[in-house]
Formats: C-alpha cells, sequence, structure tokens
C-alpha cells in the first residue's frame, strides 16, 4: 500500500463520517500534458529547481528596470509614494523603525525571480522573459550591494550559488508564547486596583504613512 | 433617552469615516441615529403609515434580493491611505453591524493582491502537478463530481488588528478587527483530489496557487493538506463571490487568510517548502531581536466586543446589550469573559448559538448602565485552555514590529455620553 494510500485511510478513519470516505481513485479529471505543465509551472525553489535556462548581467538589468519598474520603486529601488522599498535598509531589522527590503530581508533570491517573474510589473504580470527576469534580478542584487560588477551576470547556471544577507534570520513558529496567560486559569475578581488609559485613537498619532510602519502592502 | 453625538465628535482625526458619512448620509455612522431618533411622525401611531394601505413591489421585482434600503450603510470599507492602490489592499467587515456566526456573502471582507480576477467557469481549470503519479486537470464539471462537505469556519487575514501594534490608532471593530468573516462552504476535501493524482513517497508540501495577476502562492505541508483542507466552490449555499475565489478557492481551517488560495488554478506536490515572498517579505513576523518567525500559520483565540463599539455608541441608560465575536483557530471557544471596568472584575458571557470547530462564536452579556464611563474588554479561552493575551503581554514577547497575528484584547472606553473610543489601558 502506498504511503498516500495509508494516509487517507487513517485520515478516513480519524474523521469518521462526517466527512466524505471513497475507496480509491474515481477517475475524475484527465492528465495534464507535459507543455500543459511547463507553461502553469512557473515556480522556483531557493535550490533553483524550476528555473528555467537565460541570463542577464546588472547592465542589462538597469535598463529594463528603468523601462518597467522604476515608476512605482523608484530609479533605485527606492520605492515611490507607498509602493514597497526593494533596496537599502540595512541593519534596521531590529530598530524602531525597520525598514524590509529584498536586502536587509529577503532570505532567498529564488524569491525575486519567482515573485517578479509571475506577478510584476504590477498590472502587467507575466510579460516578462525569462532573461529580461534574470537581468532585473541581477540589478536588484546590485542595488542592494550583494554583487558589485555591472557586468555580473545571472544566469540558471551560477542563481544558486548567490546568498542574501538576511537568509539566517527566520526562526520557526514559538507560539503559543504568552507562557504567563495560557493555559493558567485567569483572574476574575479583584484582579487590579487601578486602571488608567495610556493610549487614545483619537489623539495617538501611531497611524502608518510612510515606509517601515507598521502598514500592510 | 436618546442621544445623537455629533459625527465630528465620533470620527478620528483621520477623517475615514468622513467619506462613508458623506456617501451615504447620517445614518452611515452606524448607530448613531436610532429608529426612535430618525422616526417620521406621520409614520406613527395613531397614524395609519403607507405600507399599511398600498400594494408593495411584487415578486417579480427582485429577483436577487439585496438589503433593506435603510442598510445601506451596512458596507465593507476601506482604509485608503494604509495600502498604494486598491487592487492590492484590504477592506473590511462591518462586524458592528451583523449578528449571528455567519458573514453574509456581500460583508465579507476583501484581501487581494492584484485585484478581482473574473473568471468564466467554463475556462477555469485546476492542475495538479509535481511528485504525483499521475498530473491532472480538472474541469469544474469534474470538480463538482467529487463527494462535498459542508464546513463552517472563520477566515481572518493575518493582518487583522496589525495597525494596533503601537497602540490604539483605528476608531471601530471595523477597522480593528474587519479583516474576519464566517462563512459555510460547501467543497471538496482537498485530499481526495490529491488522491486522485496519487502522492509520490517523498511528497510532503503542496503549493496552492492562484490563477488571478498576482499567482499567489503559498506553502502548505501535506499533513494540513490530508487533514482538513477543502477546495471550495461555495460560499453560504451560493458559488463563491468573484471578490472571493470564484469559481474555486482553498479552505484552510484555523490558518492565516493569506494560505486560502482564491481563483485556485493549480496544486503542486513537492518535498520542501519554495519560500513564496508570501512567506518570506510578506507573513514571516519581525521579533525585537532582529530575526523573525516564519511559517506562522495559526490564528491564535482571539475576541472583540462589537457592540457598543465605537461605530455602535450607547444610545440608553438602563439594560443595554454587549456581544461580540469570539474565535480561534486551534478550535472552538470554550467561554469568554468580559469586564466593564478595565479588568478589575469579569464575568462570563453566554455564547449563544453554534459552536463549532475553527468558527466564530457570538457571545453576549446583558447589563445595566447608569450613565458612568465603563471600560470593555473580552477575554476568550479556547478548547486547548489557552486564555487571550493583553496587547502588553504579546509585545513584551514580540515587540511591536510583527505587523501580523495581534491577537490581543481589545479595549473600548465607553464614556457619560455614551460615545466609545479605541483606548489602551494599563
Amino acid at each position: 500500500m502506498s504511503r498516500s494510500a495509508k494516509l487517507l485511510l487513517l485520515l478516513a478513519g480519524l474523521a469518521g463520517a462526517a466527512s466524505p470516505a471513497i475507496a480509491g481513485p474515481l477517475g475524475l479529471g484527465r492528465e495534464a500534458k507535459p507543455a500543459e505543465v511547463a507553461a502553469w509551472d512557473i515556480d522556483v525553489r531557493p535550490d533553483g529547481q524550476g528555473l528555467p535556462e537565460g541570463r542577464g548581467t546588472v547592465a542589462e538589468g538597469e535598463v529594463v528596470f528603468q523601462e518597467l519598474c522604476a515608476v512605482c520603486h523608484g530609479e533605485f529601488g527606492e520605492g515611490t509614494g507607498r509602493w514597497p522599498v526593494l533596496a537599502g535598509g540595512e541593519d534596521t531589522l531590529n530598530s524602531e523603525d525597520p525598514v524590509k527590503t529584498i536586502g536587509s530581508y529577503w532570505p532567498h533570491l529564488s524569491t525575486v525571480y519567482d515573485y517578479i517573474y509571475r506577478a510584476m510589473p504590477f498590472g502587467e504580470a507575466q510579460s516578462l522573459t525569462p532573461d529580461e527576469t534574470y537581468a532585473i534580478t541581477a540589478y536588484l542584487l546590485y542595488m542592494n550591494d550583494v554583487v558589485e560588477e555591472e557586468d555580473f551576470e545571472l544566469s540558471k547556471q551560477n542563481f544558486a550559488s548567490i546568498r542574501l544577507p538576511n537568509e539566517a534570520g527566520f526562526i520557526d513558529d514559538g507560539r503559543p508564547d504568552t507562557a504567563t496567560v495560557s493555559k493558567t486559569e485567569p483572574c476574575m475578581t479583584d484582579c487590579k486596583a487601578e486602571v488608567t488609559i495610556v493610549s487614545r485613537a483619537r489623539i495617538l498619532d501611531v497611524t502608518p504613512e510612510g515606509e517601515g510602519d507598521g502598514g500592510i502592502d | 433617552m436618546s442621544q445623537s453625538p455629533k459625527p465630528g465628535q465620533v470620527m478620528g482625526r483621520r477623517g475615514f469615516l468622513s467619506g462613508a458619512a458623506a456617501a451615504g448620509g447620517a445614518a452611515a455612522i452606524g448607530g448613531l441615529t436610532g429608529p426612535a431618533a430618525g422616526a417620521n411622525p406621520e409614520n406613527l401611531p395613531p397614524n395609519v403609515p403607507d405600507w399599511s394601505r398600498y400594494l408593495g413591489e411584487g415578486v417579480d421585482a427582485r429577483p436577487y434580493g439585496v438589503p433593506s434600503e435603510y442598510e445601506a450603510h451596512v458596507v465593507r470599507r476601506n482604509v485608503a491611505w494604509l495600502t498604494a492602490s486598491t487592487e492590492s489592499s484590504v477592506n473590511f467587515t462591518p462586524l458592528h453591524e451583523i449578528d449571528g456566526i455567519l458573514t453574509p456573502n456581500g460583508l465579507c471582507f476583501e484581501r487581494h493582491h492584484s485585484g478581482i480576477a473574473e473568471i468564466d467557469p467554463a475556462d477555469h481549470r485546476l492542475m495538479i502537478n509535481g511528485l504525483v503519479d499521475k498530473p491532472l486537470i480538472f474541469t469544474m464539471e469534474d470538480i463538482m463530481r467529487f463527494p462535498r462537505t459542508n464546513k463552517v469556519y472563520f477566515l481572518e487575514c493575518a493582518a487583522n488588528t496589525g495597525m494596533e501594534w503601537r497602540g490604539a490608532q483605528l476608531n471601530g471593530c471595523q477597522f480593528t478587527h474587519g479583516m474576519v468573516h464566517c462563512v459555510m462552504y460547501t467543497g471538496v476535501p482537498l485530499r481526495l483530489i490529491l488522491e486522485e493524482a496519487g502522492l509520490k513517497t517523498n511528497a510532503k508540501w503542496i503549493m496552492p496557487e492562484g490563477g488571478d495577476a498576482a499567482g499567489m502562492n503559498r506553502s502548505v505541508p501535506l499533513e494540513k493538506a490530508l487533514d482538513d483542507c477543502l477546495v471550495a466552490f461555495k460560499m453560504n449555499g451560493e458559488a463563491l463571490r468573484p471578490e472571493q475565489g470564484y469559481p474555486l478557492r482553498l479552505v484552510v481551517p484555523g490558518w492565516e487568510g493569506n494560505m486560502w488560495v482564491k481563483w485556485l488554478r493549480r496544486i503542486e506536490v513537492g518535498d520542501q517548502p519554495w519560500h513564496t515572498r508570501e512567506e518570506t517579505s510578506k507573513y514571516t513576523d519581525l521579533m525585537e531581536d532582529g530575526r523573525s518567525r516564519r511559517f506562522t500559520w495559526y490564528m491564535d483565540c482571539k475576541s472583540v466586543i462589537t457592540n457598543p463599539s465605537p461605530q455602535a455608541p450607547l444610545l440608553h441608560k438602563g439594560h443595554n446589550i454587549l456581544t461580540g465575536l469570539a474565535w480561534s483557530g486551534r478550535g472552538t471557544v470554550e467561554r469568554v469573559d468580559v469586564t466593564l471596568d478595565g479588568g478589575k472584575n469579569w464575568r462570563t458571557a453566554r455564547i449563544d448559538g453554534l459552536s463549532l470547530d475553527k468558527a466564530v462564536h457570538r457571545f453576549y452579556f446583558e447589563f445595566d448602565w447608569n450613565g458612568e464611563p465603563l471600560l470593555l474588554q473580552s477575554r476568550a479561552v479556547d478548547s486547548t485552555g489557552y486564555v487571550q493575551p493583553t496587547k502588553d503581554e504579546l509585545r513584551a514577547v514580540r515587540g511591536t514590529n510583527s505587523i501580523y497575528h495581534n491577537n490581543g484584547i481589545q479595549t473600548w472606553h465607553v464614556q457619560q455620553n455614551g460615545e466609545v473610543e479605541n483606548v489602551e489601558i494599563s
């Protein structure tokens, strides 16, 4: 019995009568053709799995970036208005106002390629060629001081060898993390002597207005 | 007693309510003009109102019904300055205007990353590929032939209450807590669809991907995918709304809303996570030491009092109804305690209606108000024994820059004139 079949039986047993259980495949759907899979399966992993053939230099990337990206992200990746900042922000993560960019925050270069190729430019997704995407990615590495030469060329071959500065900056979920209250019976009566209002929505000016300020995007 | 605070007194200094007020008239500020305050004397006893004399519209007038015109203020609202564009943005469920545990489809908050994809179901395809015995493509007709199940679940954005990490900011539970909704989904257990393709023995993760221009992709551990994830095509009995992923979305019970991929077009099976943009740059939680938590999937136990609240002030002395919502991504809500005095003393509220796994729970607490100021809080306890923490307790561990997963206790300050303000207390 395959692992998945065993899991299926196990889960069917756990779920009881509440959810449908079936004996085996129903014969629904049809086999996806290799060309169909290749057209939709565009994701890239940190180990480079999924990268297409291609290449692009920093200098080539600068041309494409200024033409297609700078209107929102700024000529140097500094971001315009509330549009995302792509470069800079080193050593700000433990500060009051962290600036989270590709260079300061992102752990893996694969994410840069994957996201640009699938979702950028905003409003014109999936319009870039693999070469253009390699070039823009190379330019972003340059803007973030990860590479220093304008003739640096990023390709499928050397991609997985490039590491971003904050790769080690991520830890697994540590919750539940409020041990003082979790799993203990909470106080019900005479819990504190005094209560003071320390923050008011009407008068406290903490509303997000710029980068790194707790807004969402 | 009937109070009508001036709108200007109730609005936040940002004026985020003023746009809505201008669009919908005074009634847009929900609760400030109760039916008693705005009544037309000609319709009151001893007069006989028109609707008691004349014919109303026939059954052919409203093929798909909409709410009464007097409920025009019950709408989703957005906060323009939160994001750079409305296409990658969020709006908010009017929690203070709804009751029970199910959210009406038209009021369920929206969160898109490249706007609403408008998809003809005849053109929609779901592909399964990667570490499977046979990559498959399903039409919507294929999906509808699988065995189905019906489940009620809450969906909460990971960023719900995220603007409140540094202090009280937005004046209304719609804005502080409205990135949540709860509906009944009809769909196919994801394990049945994966089993149709056959999983390889080294399969450990799946990557659902959206069909919109954001191509939203996330890594989901296989255990969760085989446990309780659904591929849903209906919400509250009717087809998904386009803004909720029509014709097909992933349901990931108890986990952060970002993973509930809408317009689901593909699921890849793999042996390790993909570390996509939405699980590296976004939906990672920055801690005070500069490191970040990743894969923070669960939405922890949380509650909020929806009435009274800044958009729903107290209008009467004497008997009043306090109500709110509680939920937990780790199970059911066992209990909700409420305080009127800022946490000095607590009473257990009454959970009413269904108590369902990973769904919102409705609680009520009846009280007499003598006109004195109140500091209202609610504190939920879930079926794992987890007690909803205060914001200070969360900040002591996480600092103020983690953006996501703020499930801290909310405080409302009820003033002597019945107005209610979002505050934090010591």
